[in-house]
């Protein structure tokens, strides 16, 4: 399944400068674990042990994961999986 | 013989039953219907509170409109009691009308009794004309201006976003903008905080922005808070106003501005911008999300950007301040579909937008909860909120 994934602005310096990513994975965490092995520094950013770090939102069509199935919501061939920090620039 | 105006007029109010102010004064309010049969010129100038207006040339057609029942109570009223004795005499004699009293003295004795009279509100010609463009929306028009100029919105930030929202609210007739920052106007403000000028570079913030304010709508009243809002203040800047303009530029003082909004159930208007990327929602308490829904921690200081100089495309907080400034006139209007529940991210190098749902979280630590519990200690803070400060130096 190659989805989307798209990148924000302060997390572009761990991929280089890429706006999106395109992996493979049937659920979040799997599409997430494999943009981990193409840009290895997101993974702190965007990660901590118990899953998700708190202020990094996830959303696949829209929805936020929090209110799917987390990262086991499962993605379909096509999905765009937007990464969003909070951001409090003004 | 024809008889004299002046004797037609005495013979008519034979005829016809008259009342004295003080007995209608005294039924305001009891089912009697009060009927202002002036001109529009002179009803619009002041009338007496909760009158209908039918002036008398159309009275013949109008009225039935207006009191259908041929057995309700109508008091007349016009200038001086003359226009609403012919009246009375027209209802009584050719409509039928069974319980008409006209006011003797008129509006000019009700008022010189000292009784109340209503001012209706409308525009200056100047401001017919300045905001002719508003009036010509339905959505808007009369109503919606007068509701405009009624509103009171509080700022937070003069700067990257606070400066073009101020710009267009204050265009738009917003009667009261409030504008919380402590800041000094700097050169490297310029390049995008549009409300500043190179004159002006050293003045506090607050005052320039009002100087280019009162230029450019004198409708328009100013209230200055050159300070940095926290727990102490915060409350005492808040109460009173309608709608909240968040552009503040760093995550712990958009935490206690929500903890507090959603205390007294004030809708916020959050944007935030970094770079070529600016994220908008509206944050409306109870109806929809609040911030701690979105982002229930912020990140730490040294994953979060605000807390130091950043880039920001100078024109990015000009398009992501027009959206605030689009919601919050909605918002006033009441019209059209607010942001509540979404968050609309701009993104300016692909110039795309996405929309994103934003639920309420139904664990929320702030709006899941009665807004009378949230405690003035608990207001601003998260869980790590210590750390952050200090890492944030």
């Amino acid at each position: 399944m190659a989805v989307t994934v798209k990148i924000p602005t302060q997390l572009r310096a761990a991929t280089g400068g890429a706006a999106t990513a395109s992996v493979e994975g049937g659920t979040v965490g799997e599409v997430l674990d494999a943009l981990y092995v193409q840009f290895g520094e997101l993974r702190d950013r965007i990660a901590d042990d118990g899953g998700l770090r708190r202020f990094v939102n996830v959303y696949i069509g829209g929805e936020d994961i929090r209110f799917l199935n987390g990262l086991e919501t499962t993605v379909s061939d096509g999905d765009e999986v937007t990464i969003l920090p909070a951001v409090a620039g003004g | 013989m024809s008889p004299s105006g002046a004797e037609l007029l005495r013979q008519i109010k034979s005829q016809i039953h008259e009342v004295d102010p003080a007995a209608v004064h005294e039924q305001l309010g009891n089912g009697a219907v009060i009927v202002d049969v002036r001109e529009n010129e002179e009803f619009s100038v002041a009338h007496i509170p909760g009158a209908r207006h039918v002036p008398r040339a159309y009275l013949e057609s109008r009225i039935e409109g207006i009191v259908p029942d041929r057995d309700a109570h109508i008091v007349l009223y016009c200038a001086s009691g003359n226009r609403s004795a012919y009246a009375a005499r027209t209802l009584t004699e050719d409509l039928g009308y069974t319980n008409v009293e006209s006011m003797t003295g008129g509006i000019t004795l009700w008022k010189d009794r000292g009784y109340d009279v209503e001012v209706p509100r409308t525009l200056s010609a100047e401001q017919r004309d300045r905001y002719s463009r508003h009036l010509l929306l339905p959505e808007v028009g009369l109503e919606g201006q007068l509701k405009l100029l009624d509103a009171r919105v509080l700022l937070l930030g003069a700067g990257g976003l606070g400066a073009p929202t101020a710009l267009y609210l204050a265009a738009a007739g917003v009667g009261t903008l409030g504008l919380v920052d402590n800041d000094t106007v700097d050169l490297s403000n310029l390049q995008r905080q549009v409300i500043h000028t190179q004159e002006r570079v050293g003045e506090p913030k607050v005052d320039s922005a009002e100087a280019t304010i009162a230029n450019l709508n004198r409708d328009v009243r100013v209230v200055k808070y050159p300070v940095r809002l926290d727990a102490s203040n915060v409350m005492e800047i808040v109460e009173g106003y309608d709608i909240i303009v968040d552009g503040l530029d760093n995550f712990p003082t958009r935490y206690l501005i929500n903890d507090v909004s959603v205390r007294l159930g004030i809708p916020v208007v959050s944007a935030s911008i970094l770079g070529f990327d600016g994220q908008l929602s509206v944050f409306k308490p109870y109806d929809g999300p609040c911030y701690r829904c979105l982002y229930p921690t912020p990140p730490p200081a040294e994953l979060a950007p605000s807390c130091g100089a950043n880039g920001v495309l100078g024109v990015l907080p000009g398009t992501m301040g027009m959206l605030q400034a689009t919601e919050v006139v909605k918002l006033i209007l009441g019209e059209g579909e607010p942001l509540v529940g979404r968050l609309l991210l701009y993104e300016a190098l692909g110039a795309t937008f996405t929309e994103l749902k934003v639920r309420r979280d139904p664990d929320c630590p702030i709006c899941s909860r009665d807004p009378e519990s949230i405690s003035d200690e608990e207001m601003g803070v998260f869980p790590d909120y210590e750390a952050f400060c200090a890492a944030a130096g």
